[in-house]
């Protein structure tokens, strides 16, 4: 297959390897060679059962690991350094996603403040509408990270990821945690955001049903190796690896009716 | 007496730790008491500590001077309260040097991890092989008696037991999302552990800072009874039990008993205040 000039891709990963040394035991492959690509505005699922690799893979595509070989280009428009600012994360557990001792809008603050936003006055706007951009509003800007739900830590997280304008945002089971109701909003709130910005989504999942909601296009890990890939629609309804089949086969279908347990 | 935060140390303090409210509120009152005597001591002491009165040596405790007087005819009440001030400034230096040292090289170790953390772990364990009285006393042997002798030998003594607790949690907040979302941020490592790390270990440091008062006012006391700290004619408590030792035997326990009391009691409320606190330090959020 040839890739067209004319894509315009903001993540392009190419051959990547990650082999763990762990001092107890021998050498473990997390990743045996995937490549995989996102364009502009787009969102990449990519899905598998735990240990498959796929939070490896958005942990290298992050910066917070880094490869054994392989390349990944983010095309942000920006200078890298160790770390790509292009690329922002959500992580998974919502109570350790935020510190504890740090009110909202002070971390807000400090985030703006040390990427150059230097008048306070356009510092208090900008906050303002990143919390109105997730949801919130100036009234949770003094609020602590205990006294907010899942979601709302969910979504001062969002907020916070936002605040540097990153190309690309990694969703690492960003709404695992929380309640199937607050799950919807979050994930709503996440589709409006991309329709306004273009930003581009990398969407770490084991939810085959939210995947199929939020993705453009999927990719399916298994032991490291990529063994799937396509449209998401495609990939999900018709599956030609038997391993995508069972994850497919493992969600709830409408129609599932629960048995009564003898008591 | 630092092995009183060894093993043995441990069952107490969870003994101290499961007491409930009423201890922490009993050890809030006689610590912060002791610590307000420790500031306005001299200021409210019915006599002058060091003025001598050789006609009123040896008295019992009695209307004029409440505890009595020494061998010196010195109100032995008058020094206790002066001699807190003296008592708790070693300690105090002692724990500022421990908990500043301590804190840094715990969130330096648990910041690197890997080897370096394993390093630093081994540093740890030789130097809590190292009996804390022993160094303070040969400290005192190799750069002469008096306060700062010990006291510095003691920070270092101290330095393991903040380090090793504040560690632990450390790196339990090291790898919580926050800190590499700040990483991911652009945020440069010395913000974060100063202005992250440093405040969520701020509740186990105090706690553990005010457990480690206690311990070392008692064996600050201990190296100045021995003769190689504060040296008399100053008033301090671990000088006053060895001044009345030589009164004991004539049946006078006024002076030793005192400063001995106030040692105990001083010792004890920190240490309960401090495993109050820690056990208070872990459960939230």
């Amino acid at each position: 297959m040839t890739i067209p000039a004319h894509r315009d891709l903001v993540l392009d990963v190419r051959g990547l390897r990650k082999t763990f040394h762990s001092r107890n035991g021998g050498p473990r492959e997390a990743l045996r060679g995937i490549g995989f690509s996102i364009e502009r505005g787009s969102c990449l699922a990519v899905v598998g059962e735990s240990g498959s690799g796929k939070t490896t893979a958005a942990r290298i595509v992050a910066g917070l690991e880094s490869a054994t070989s392989g390349t990944v280009v983010v095309t942000d428009g920006r200078a890298g350094g160790k770390t790509r600012h292009g690329v922002q994360m959500v992580f998974q557990d919502p109570y350790g996603s935020l510190d504890p001792r740090q009110a909202v809008g002070a971390g807000l603050h400090e985030l703006l403040k040390i990427h150059g936003m230097r008048r306070r006055a356009d510092r208090r706007t900008r906050v303002s509408e990143l919390l109105e951009s997730v949801g919130l509003d100036d009234r949770h800007a003094g609020r602590y990270p205990a006294s907010l739900s899942g979601g709302q830590r969910q979504r001062v997280a969002i907020a916070r990821a936002l605040a540097l304008n990153p190309a690309l945002l990694i969703l690492d089971e960003a709404v695992s945690a929380l309640d199937v109701s607050v799950q919807a909003q979050v994930l709503n709130l996440l589709a409006d955001i991309r329709e306004r910005t273009r930003i581009s989504y990398l969407f770490v999942s084991h939810d085959l049903g939210v995947v199929r909601q939020v993705s453009d296009t999927c990719i399916v890990l298994r032991n490291g190796r990529l063994i799937e890939s396509g449209p998401t629609a495609d990939v999900l309804d018709a599956p030609r690896q038997g391993y995508t089949r069972a994850l497919v086969d493992a969600v709830p279908r409408p129609g599932w009716r629960p048995r009564r347990r003898p008591a | 007496m630092a092995v009183t935060l060894g093993t043995a140390g441990e069952l107490t303090r969870r003994r101290f730790a499961s007491l409930g409210r009423p201890a922490l509120i009993a050890s809030t009152l006689v610590a912060g008491g002791l610590t307000l005597i420790a500031v306005i001591g001299p200021w409210i002491a019915p006599y002058d500590p060091d003025a001598t009165d050789v006609l009123a040596a040896h008295q019992g405790p009695g209307a004029r001077h409440l505890l009595g007087t020494d061998s010196l005819g010195r109100d032995i009440l008058s020094r206790a309260l002066a001699g807190a001030r003296l008592s708790f400034a070693g300690p105090a230096v002692i724990m500022l040097i421990s908990t500043i040292l301590g804190t840094a090289l715990a969130i330096f170790s648990a910041w690197h991890g890997g080897r370096v953390d394993r390093m630093v772990n081994r540093l740890l364990n030789v130097m809590f092989s190292v009996p804390g009285v022993l160094v303070a006393v040969l400290s005192s042997a190799v750069f002469g008696s008096g306060f700062w002798a010990p006291v510095l030998a003691l920070g270092v003594v101290y330095l393991p037991y903040m380090a090793r607790v504040v560690r632990s949690v450390a790196v339990r907040e090291r790898h919580r999302g926050y800190v590499e979302s700040l990483q991911l941020a652009g945020m440069s490592s010395w913000r974060i552990c100063l202005r992250h790390l440093v405040p969520n270990v701020l509740p186990i440091v105090t706690a553990q800072g005010t457990y480690g008062f206690g311990s070392a006012l008692a064996d600050f006391a201990a190296v100045s009874f021995l003769g190689l700290g504060i040296q008399p004619p100053a008033a301090e408590w671990g000088v006053m039990v060895s001044e009345g030792r030589s009164e004991l035997l004539d049946g006078a326990l006024q002076q030793s008993l005192s400063a001995g009391t106030l040692i105990v009691v001083t010792v004890v409320a920190f240490n309960v205040l401090g495993a109050q606190l820690s056990s208070r330090s872990g459960g939230r959020r």
